[in-house]
């Protein structure tokens, strides 16, 4: 993989903040946003957003899974680990809190919840014989591994998907009326669906989307090239990231995909219901949809909703509308040792990557 | 979640591969690429994503190169 070589050159990456300063000149306030918990952490680890002229702001929008898990999904998940069910998760899940109570507190209080570090470790602890329920949170990356997972049918194994698509919550951004004048799309989102599923966006709304990988050199080149259509009036779909995404996808995944989930309209955390964006299993796999599969368990479940922390500005992060610093509670009473929100626990949330790179 | 840098596929046995990151090994299914040994996979949660391609790259590589010889050249002038 020799082209890591331009991609990290310092003076390559000089020329090309003098370009998209150039570029931003006369220009007003430019808002580029993207979607990802990923390319958040390139930035700020890299202090990429120095390397902008004032007039451009990289904003990160709706792409921390974790942070957008309904409070309500994360109550079932409790509540089948206090009926004797294990339940297992991503690491940052654990901790997230909702105004009754997180997964680790059940754990606390004796229930079976497992970190896993993906689906498969889940189905070895299922083929012990343990009836396990995976929590199924992630976009189009981490489908494909729920997919595979559904298909080989297995026993004592059930998922509460949660999954989410990103297309829709762009859909929905535009609808909702936010400023965004370029979108860095998810690269590894892109591995799987491809840069098909953003053109019809890119065209509706008017706006230029560049696909982009994960390296701090992935990104400015997708600022530059985002400039570059913003000046030449285009609103195209690009693709920096052509190593790593094929116009059309992994077809393999799709097809996995296709086959084991449909689309529904399904709420988002701190944001609104946004149509088609949620995953269900299909009804062909339903003895391993824990829906359907712990019917009689989740019946006795109910769910008070309420306001998440007043104070707490993960609803506007969420949607780009402001920054960590601009939340009175970041770094005091707000830290990753005792978290309010869901953007300081996450590690792909924007307020803990703020915290953690100072 | 996600691994964002690519590994290289040492060794496949059944659907799951031997995946090499300068010297650390893990292991990972794949089920959802149609990879083989010598290729370079993106990995997330434990299963390849997506095979690497160096020609589909081409083109940013050639933006690549292009800044990188006009920003040398500024250099040294
Ligand atoms: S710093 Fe904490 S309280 Fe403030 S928005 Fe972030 S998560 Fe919420």
């Amino acid at each position: 993989m020799q082209t890591k070589t331009e991609r990290n050159n310092p003076a390559a990456i000089a020329e090309l903040s003098r370009r998209i300063a150039l570029l931003a000149e006369g220009r007003g306030h430019l808002t580029l946003m993207h979607v990802c918990g990923t390319h958040e952490h390139a930035i700020v680890s890299s202090g990429l957003r120095s390397f902008l002229p004032p007039s451009v702001s990289l904003v990160s929008g709706p792409g921390c899974p974790v942070c957008i898990t309904p409070e309500e999904d994360i109550g079932r998940m409790i509540h089948l680990a206090e009926h004797g069910v294990t339940v297992t998760t991503f690491g940052d899940m654990v901790t997230i809190p909702t105004t009754q109570g997180s997964l680790a507190d059940a754990r606390a209080r004796g229930a079976d919840v497992r970190v896993v570090y993906g689906i498969a470790q889940s189905l070895a602890i299922a083929a012990q014989g343990t009836e396990v329920v995976h929590f199924g949170i992630g976009f189009e990356t981490t489908v494909p591994t729920s997919s595979v997972a559904l298909e080989a049918r297995p026993d004592c194994f059930s998922i509460l998907s949660v999954h989410r698509t990103i297309p829709p919550a762009l859909a929905f951004l535009h609808e909702a009326g936010i400023a965004v004048d370029g979108f860095i799309d998810p690269g590894h989102v892109c591995s799987i669906i491809g840069t098909r599923p953003f053109e019809p966006l890119a065209r509706r709304y008017k706006t230029p989307h560049v696909v982009a990988g994960f390296e701090p050199g992935d990104v400015l080149m997708a600022v530059y090239l985002l400039l570059v259509q913003i000046a030449e009036g285009r609103h195209d779909v690009e693709n920096e990231y052509a190593r790593a995404v094929r116009p059309e996808g992994n077809v393999i995944a799709q097809a996995h995909m296709e086959r084991t989930f449909e689309s529904v309209d399904a709420p988002w955390r701190a944001l609104h219901d946004i149509p088609g964006s949620g995953l269900a299993i299909r009804r062909t796999y339903r003895e391993h949809d824990a829906l359907w599969r712990h019917r009689d368990l989740l019946s006795s479940f109910s769910w008070e909703p309420r306001h998440d922390d007043a104070d707490c500005r993960c609803a506007d992060m969420l949607v780009g509308a402001c920054s960590p610093r601009d939340c009175p509670l970041f770094g005091s009473a707000c830290t990753p040792d005792s978290p309010i929100g869901p953007c300081m626990v996450s590690i792909e949330g924007t307020c803990n990557i703020a915290y953690k790179y100072g | 979640m996600c691994l964002a840098v690519p590994g290289k596929v040492v060794e496949i046995r059944d659907a799951v591969g031997v995946i090499d990151y300068d010297g650390v090994r893990i292991e990972a299914r794949l089920d959802l690429v149609d990879a083989s040994v010598g290729d370079y996979v993106i990995v997330h949660t434990g299963f390849a994503i997506e095979i690497l391609s160096e020609e589909d790259a081409e083109e940013s590589i050639a933006l690549w190169k292009e800044i990188e010889a006009y920003a040398d050249k500024d250099g040294k002038e």
